[in-house]
């Protein structure tokens, strides 16, 4: 956390305004911070809510190169470029960014070739839990009792840890960040670009449309989600997880908020019974005491 | 015949351009709009840094920040985040 806003101030702007994002858009909060802090990026962006918010032919909202592929090509995309751009001698980054649905659900095989090749990708996963852009259908990262148009009556299957799946491969670095916690974000993005190989960041970004939620209270739900345990901040470098000084002490229940306080907030949750969250907070308890293993 | 006036020095692709306001200008979607009170402002740029759209703009550092309004959504994320001066913020939020 030594990074400052200064700093940051600096980095070139990515994400240039007039773009299609709704108002109060985690995903362009998030976007920004992290390839602002990469140098000569070049992103690959499966179908999802990005390729939305680019804005139509022949105008492009990004102002970094960015390659717009199906939904399961992202990451054998991004391979072809790092392998081609490293041949030329030429000195950039190579970003795979994503939405759950492309990382947890359809993506999946693509990824995991590529980590399994260790891959020199960063991929960011930006999660807000569920399909966005065609109108908020269930994924693999919904959490249990969240309504969307294809679980009118809450999700009933828990979320699932793509973090662990991830780390199940190996990778050099994995880390899970918040925006509500940007500068954390930011510092994380940093070291990633330092190391070689498959880099895997995955990023809570809040969806007001979908969650149903205030536009302004974005990045407090981005807090929220950390402080009442649902969202764990960690880095895992050569197979050892180390909990993020922002997160660490919501290891212990006792130092978290009530669920509530973060579900109270969004509508997607109004219909949960007390049974619905009592399952959730034990999925959560679940997630941390996994989590713990690795350490 | 009509290929003829295609000019064939860029290659043929469906390629586009980083262009401002590419959705248009967005400003008209926002019915509140975020008011800058300078006395109050410390400089932080809280807002700057979790402004989505990029609408809070600083020139240099050190100067207040400012928004664009042809292009701020309102979604009052600023006004949420500003600590402001003695618990008066910098930013609030009137009708347009």
């Amino acid at each position: 956390m030594n990074v400052k806003i200064p700093e940051m101030m600096d980095r070139p702007e990515v994400l240039l305004r007039g773009n299609f994002a709704c108002a109060g858009c985690g995903l362009s909060i998030a976007y920004k911070t992290s390839i602002s802090a990469l140098n000569r990026p070049i992103v690959v962006i499966p179908a999802c809510c990005s390729s939305v918010i680019q804005s139509l032919h022949p105008n492009v909202a990004y102002n970094v190169p960015t390659l717009n592929i199906a939904f399961a090509a992202h990451a054998s995309a991004a391979s072809g470029i790092a392998r081609a751009k490293k041949m030329r001698g030429e000195d950039t980054t190579t970003v795979v960014w994503s939405g759950d649905g492309g990382t947890y659900d359809i993506g999946l095989s693509t990824w995991s070739g590529a980590a399994e090749r260790n891959e020199n990708i960063i991929h960011f996963c930006y999660d807000n839990n569920f399909y966005s852009n065609t109108g908020a259908q269930r994924s693999g990262a919904t959490p249990r009792g969240a309504v969307t148009t294809t679980t009118p009556r809450g999700k009933r299957e828990k979320r699932k840890s793509i973090a662990r799946i991830m780390a199940a491969h190996d990778i050099p670095y994995i880390a899970t960040a918040s925006i509500g916690y940007l500068r954390d974000l930011y510092t994380k993005v940093k070291k990633a670009s330092m190391i070689e190989g498959y880099r895997f960041i995955l990023i809570d970004a809040p969806c007001p449309t979908g969650w149903n939620s205030d536009p302004a209270i974005t990045p407090e739900l981005g807090e929220l989600s950390v402080k009442t345990g649902y969202f764990p901040l960690f880095e895992i470098e050569e197979g050892k997880l180390t909990f993020s000084k922002r997160g660490i002490r919501y290891k212990d229940p006792i130092n978290r908020l009530s669920i509530e306080k973060y579900l109270e907030k969004q509508g997607r949750f109004k219909s949960m019974t007390s049974e619905q969250t009592k399952l959730l907070t034990d999925d959560l308890q679940y997630e941390w005491d996994m989590l713990s293993k690795l350490e | 015949m009509m290929n003829e006036d295609i000019e064939l020095k860029d290659p043929v692709l469906p390629l586009g351009r980083p262009t401002l306001g590419s959705a248009g200008e967005t400003g008209d979607w926002r019915t509140y709009r975020p008011k800058f009170i300078e006395e109050n402002c410390i400089k932080c740029y809280k807002c700057w840094l979790s402004c989505p759209e990029g609408t809070i703009r600083v020139d240099a550092h050190g100067e207040y920040p400012y928004i664009d309004y042809i292009y701020c959504k309102g979604c009052g994320i600023c006004v949420h985040v500003c600590p402001g001066r003695k618990k008066q913020k910098a930013l609030e939020m009137i009708p347009e």
